[in-house]
């Protein structure tokens, strides 16, 4: 308990057990607020989007067995996007480990595959030093979750408890200082470029560079686009801005990236969703790829210039070397290059036409407008998700918690009550899909009873929009296991939990039944029926260019 | 696209428990292969050396080779392959001990320097230590007499230190 105080923990999403009934005996004695959730997945997710909303490490406590595997799903998710969230998960008595007791299960070896890494303490002199290194991994370098697996009688025992001093890992020493001669053969060749374009990922989010990535973009005049990850990162109103890339990137945003000279990626690791098709990724571009992971450099595309380190020193000491250097010759080029961009952006804009039935886009464009862009929103996963990230445009980091890596459906709403009690002032939204919202559905109750004003806006095309869509596409329209008409009526599904339920059926119910929403201090679910066969463009089909889009 | 290459990889890790499957793990869980692997306490108890023999092209290697050390408890990475080094392998041989045969698996033993550890009417088990190509060709030779059984160890290397 000390420790976590130490850590500064305020907040811990769990659920008990028979392992954990003395810890949980332990919190209750603390001003440690324990958040009762109604499944252990998602206690993690709100962890997840606690720790990306508050920039601090997010905590969960659950118990063995059910308890712990109920919660692969949230620390994979977490894994997959490098965000720190330690998890302490009961185990059985250590005499019984290995004896199928009751309630026993091998989490340990079930989750070292998707944690930075995972301890068992069998020892209780060692749990306090465990425990600090555990938040000590969780939140440095490049961030992650972290299990701690405590047997009963460890969490039981009664120690003389010493504060342990900050741990030092001998075999952990992550690389955030860049380096130098890195840096400087980086800017000549930025300086060189005709056709620069900058590409921030999660890094940017996750160190903070926000700031030194905006100045730095805006004193050489660079386009920026950015992952799904990464957005937020940069102002998405600038006039630089190219929007997302990748899969369901806007046509600029990758058409530049097609053509540019040199691709400099921040924070990013080249994921498939980005690249598409990797040997015709950047082929005209020098790429420099800076980030803290040394993994992620040259994993999937060859690099000119890999630049391992944090991307806020990284980013702050490029702005540092450019600030004597005369850019007048380095900048000639660059109106020709935002001519051609703006061309790419007029001719081919994100655009959808809105008629009799409800938009999905429409929604997002109206939730944008009518919060001023400045809600925190998390998503589901599937079309809601893409919509999201398109049409509602981040113009700072944090407010964007999206399941990016493990494409998590059931994640928004969780990660939503996990945001909101961070910053309880934030208008906090999850825009939902009507199948990913009934994954974690439960959690209603959670919202409700913490009087948390979480809002959902369920984009309701009684579809797994995003399967169908590729069956829509690429296997002749035969709709096999999506189409989700069965559905409960969310209206009273919100009310049978004690939250307020509201419907919008035509476009022009769009708009008030927003503003109702945000005026309502309560939990809130927003039921939009959406035009159901609505499909995400720009598109690109898998194992094509990014310049290869369909879009329409 | 480079050639795929042998490489030998020396890891100094914590000695505690499931350190060996962490390793094992990241192997088998990004598709990469492992040909063998021994691992055994250093003088210092609280750490192990790993040596592992793994396959592939540059791209490979060097993921390989930054995935291990980004493992916790991972403390140094060293592909030996990279330097000058000293690689060795042992096997025990149960090799059919005929009458006719004896003087000849003597004679094998004796070429090879190996050493005969156990005698039975029947068989001889015969310790061999050396290279993999050492140990391919008296295998070569013994199965033409007859082999019973055989264990293997994998390579264990160090890196050889400069002669002055
Ligand atoms: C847990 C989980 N199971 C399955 C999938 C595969 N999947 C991706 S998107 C999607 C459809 C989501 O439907 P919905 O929430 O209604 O969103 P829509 O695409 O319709 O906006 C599915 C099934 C997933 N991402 N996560
Ligand atoms: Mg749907």
């Amino acid at each position: 308990m000390e420790v976590l105080k130490e850590e500064g923990v305020d907040t811990i999403f769990g659920f008990p057990g028979g392992v954990i009934i003395d810890i949980n005996d332990e919190l209750d004695k603390t001003d440690i607020r324990y958040v009762l959730v109604r499944h252990e997945q998602a206690a993690v997710h709100a962890a997840d989007g606690y720790a990306r909303a508050k920039g601090k490490v997010g905590v969960c406590l659950v118990t063995s067995g059910p308890g712990a595997t109920n919660t692969v799903t949230g620390i994979a998710s977490a894994y997959m996007d490098s965000i720190p969230v330690v998890v302490f998960t009961g185990q059985v008595p250590t005499a019984l480990i290995g004896n199928d007791a009751f309630q026993e299960v091998d989490i340990v070896g079930i989750t070292r595959p998707c944690t930075k890494h995972n301890y068992l303490v069998k020892d209780p002199e060692k749990l306090a030093e465990t425990v600090r290194e555990a938040f000590h991994l969780a939140r440095s370098g490049r961030p992650g979750p972290v299990l701690v697996d405590l047997p009963k009688d460890v969490s039981q025992s009664k120690i003389n408890f010493k504060m342990p001093p900050p741990p030092k890992i001998k075999s952990y020493c992550p690389h955030t200082e860049p380096h130098k001669q890195q840096l400087e053969r980086a800017i000549k060749l930025i300086l060189k470029a005709k056709k620069p374009v900058i590409f921030a990922g999660g890094g940017v989010i996750l160190s903070g560079a926000y700031k030194e990535l905006t100045k730095f973009a805006k004193k050489l005049n660079i386009p920026v686009t950015a992952s799904l990850m990464g957005l937020g990162g940069f102002p998405g109103t600038d006039r630089l801005w190219l929007g997302m890339i990748g899969m369901h990137g806007t046509y600029r945003a990758n058409m530049s990236t097609g053509a540019c000279d040199l691709l400099l990626g921040i924070g990013v690791r080249f994921d498939d969703r980005v690249t598409g098709k990797i040997d015709t990724f950047a082929q005209n571009a020098k790429i420099i790829h800076i980030d803290i992971d040394p993994t992620s450099i040259q994993k999937n595309v060859p690099i000119t210039i890999p630049i391992v380190g944090d991307c806020k020193i990284a980013l702050k000491k490029l702005n540092k070397l450019i600030e004597k250097v005369d850019l007048q010759e380095s900048l000639k080029s660059r109106p020709n290059w935002l001519k051609q961009i703006e061309e790419w952006k007029s001719t081919t804009p994100l655009a959808y036409e809105q008629k009799d039935v409800i938009k999905p886009q429409f929604v997002v464009e109206k939730l944008y407008e009518l919060t001023k862009g400045k809600a925190i929103i998390t998503t589901e996963v599937g079309q809601n998700q893409m919509w999201a990230a398109q049409y509602y445009h981040f113009d700072q980091p944090n407010h964007f918690i999206t399941s990016g890596g493990l494409g998590c459906m059931g994640f928004g709403f969780p990660a939503a009550i996990g945001a909101q009690l961070a910053c309880p002032k934030k208008t906090v939204i999850d825009i939902a899909g009507d199948g990913s919202i009934q994954m974690n559905i439960q959690e209603l109750i959670v919202a409700v009873s913490n009087k948390l004003p979480v809002k959902v806006a369920i984009l309701n095309n009684r579809y797994l929009g995003m399967v169908r869509q590729w069956q829509q596409l690429f296997y002749g329209k035969r709709y096999a296991a999506t189409d989700i008409e069965a559905a409960p009526d969310f209206v009273k599904v919100a009310e049978a939990y004690g939250a307020v339920g509201l419907r919008a059926t035509r476009p022009e119910e769009v708009e008030e039944t927003i503003k109702k929403a945000l005026a309502t201090p309560k939990t809130v679910i927003m039921d939009f029926v959406v035009e159901r066969e609505e499909c995400v463009y720009p598109m690109v089909p898998a194992g094509k260019a990014i310049t290869e889009m369909l879009l329409a | 696209m480079t050639e795929e290459r042998k490489h030998t990889i020396s890891l100094l890790v914590d000695n505690e428990s499931g350190v060996l499957s962490r390793v094992a793990g990241l192997f088998s869980g990004r598709g990469f292969n492992i040909e063998s692997l021994c691992v055994a306490e250093t003088l210092d108890p609280e750490f192990s050396r790993i040596t592992l023999v793994t396959r592939g092209n540059e791209r490979i290697i060097e993921q390989i080779n930054k995935q291990l050390n980004k493992l916790i408890n991972v403390v140094k990475v060293t592909d030996l392959t990279e330097t000058e080094f000293a690689e060795r392998e042992m096997a025990l041989v149960k090799v059919r001990a005929k009458e006719e045969h004896r003087a000849e698996i003597l004679r094998i033993v004796d070429i090879f320097r190996c050493k005969v550890v156990d005698v039975s009417p029947a068989y001889y088990t015969v310790e061999v230590t050396g290279s993999d190509e050492k140990i391919a060709a008296i295998l070569g030779l013994l199965k033409q007499i007859g082999i019973k059984e055989i264990a293997r160890t994998g390579a264990i290397a160090l890196a050889r230190e400069a002669k002055k």
